[in-house]
């Protein structure tokens, strides 16, 4: 029997909160749009997603008490952070958007500006590494695309925990990292068809 | 070796008083039904985006679409666009809020241009596409706003260039001439205006069958293609019949029939594009 999980997700005042929303409801799970830190534990699983700029979500998160109650969250193993596009680079320890931001440092690593483009928006197909513990992460899904819109991407310090790459002009990114409960995608799975929700379904299980 | 290509295959819906309509020329409108059954279908069959425009909202002075957004992306897993009579940062606002994943502006750019410049500076630039609707007089062309109603005397290239200039992260570019005739697009448009600016361009207006596509990606540097009469013709067969009390429904009485195979036809494209060395999700 499918377990249902308690999820919810972070409001940063940024505007796409409508799509993941109804991305887990669709998926049976119960989820819950929170904008107050104390909310913050009583969920099993808490999706930081994000459009904007780093320096102005971290204001955000830290002026709400989020940022404090994240880290805390992040040690609980029981418990599980998705980081969504913004949402992924946030939980890396600094951005270089619009000068140098402190970010909520879950994860060792920076935040770097693409260099072949300007922009990455649109369907790009995902290079896994496999990885036994996560049985989703197979050949299969590599013939599907994923939806990107970004302009900067994670470079965490340990290469492992990187699961799956995008290519730009013959560069491999980071495209997804799981590093034991924190989980973070630089693409959109709630924008991405019926491969982005398999992918949803598997790392809210 | 040379890259293949890779584009989009969008659906534009142009829809007023909650209906989706279809006309020529972006005029003689026809009712076609309602479009969440259609973006429901489109979604199943394979669609890459979602193109919502609001056909009359400028005309009237009005944003209407906000409900319609609501109840679109609510089953829709790809990006959802937007569009008609958005006219201000809170228009802009309520559009995300209710679902949309990109807002796309035509009149009130060309009323104001730095309005591009302070959405993008909010909603940044991969969810602000700009739409340019041209109109081709005497061998020369122009831009309309107001759903091809007005004409202004702008080159639709600077115009773009300028858009780009002032944040726009696409083109979304129709040619009014060839709309809604399925005769083609106007390849000439697309080769100047991908030499021009190096955002991404989407082409809309004329595509009537598979081949179209395929000659204008070749031709030109374009990222996707807008289609409507050519699905929305076929898919109207498939997609559950709402009562329609509103507009000119003669076409639907005539030609609704739903005994009609069921073909999926977004599919279908994909695979001629993908047998004709062009890439598609």
């Amino acid at each position: 029997m499918k377990i249902k999980k308690k999820i919810g997700i972070i409001d940063l005042g940024s505007h796409n909160l409508f799509s993941i929303f109804q991305a887990v409801k669709n998926l049976k799970h119960y989820v819950k749009i929170i904008n107050k830190s104390e909310q913050i534990n009583k969920f099993d699983i808490i999706i930081l997603p994000g459009v904007g700029t780093f320096g102005n979500a971290m204001k955000i998160l830290n002026s709400l008490g989020m940022a404090k109650e994240l880290k805390k969250f992040s040690k609980n193993s029981n418990k599980k952070i998705i980081g969504i596009c913004l949402g992924m680079q946030l939980l890396l320890s600094e951005g270089t958007e619009f000068g140098k931001h402190k970010g909520l440092g879950i994860i060792e690593g920076s935040v770097i500006k693409l260099d072949k483009v300007k922009l990455n928006i649109g369907w790009k197909q995902l290079k896994i590494n496999k990885d036994k513990s996560y049985n989703f992460l197979n050949k299969n899904l590599q013939k599907n695309y994923f939806y990107f819109v970004h302009s900067f991407y994670c470079s965490p310090k340990d290469k492992n925990i990187i699961k799956a790459k995008f290519e730009i002009n013959d560069t491999l990114y980071c495209g997804m990292f799981i590093k034991d409960n924190i989980i973070g995608l630089q693409f959109h799975p709630e924008k991405s068809g019926k491969a982005g929700l398999i992918i949803l379904k598997n790392i809210l299980k | 070796m040379k890259k293949k290509k890779f584009i989009r295959i969008i659906t534009r819906l142009d829809i007023k008083n909650g209906f989706l309509i279809k006309g020529i020329n972006l005029e003689g409108l026809r009712v076609l039904g309602d479009p969440y059954n259609f973006s429901q279908e489109y979604y199943k069959d394979g669609i890459d985006e979602i193109f919502y425009v609001d056909n009359v909202a400028t005309l009237y002075g009005t944003n209407n679409l906000s409900k319609f957004i609501k109840k679109t992306a609510t089953n829709l897993f790809v990006p959802l666009a937007v569009g008609g009579g958005i006219k201000c940062i809170k228009d802009a606002h309520r559009a995300f809020e209710h679902g949309a994943d990109k807002i796309a502006i035509n009149s009130a750019a060309i009323l104001n241009p730095k309005f591009i410049n302070d959405l993008v500076k909010i909603f940044g630039s991969a969810n602000v596409c700009v739409s340019i609707e041209t109109i081709k007089y005497d061998d020369k062309y122009f831009i309309s706003r107001s759903n091809g109603r007005d004409i202004e005397k702008l080159n639709p290239f600077e115009w773009a260039k300028k858009m780009q200039d002032f944040g726009a992260g696409e083109i979304c570019l129709t040619s009014v001439n060839q709309e809604g005739l399925g005769r083609g697009f106007d390849l000439k448009l697309y080769e100047k205006v991908s030499n021009i600016i190096s955002i991404p361009i989407l082409a809309h207006g004329g595509c009537g069958k598979y081949e179209d596509v395929q000659k204008v990606v070749k031709n030109s540097n374009i990222s996707g293609v807008v289609l409507s009469s050519m699905l929305h013709y076929q898919y109207l067969h498939y997609v559950k019949l709402k009562k329609i009390t509103l507009g000119n429904t003669t076409y639907l009485e005539n030609n609704f029939d739903p005994k009609r195979k069921k073909i999926n036809h977004i599919r279908k494209l994909k695979e001629y594009l993908n047998a004709n060395n062009i890439l598609t999700r």
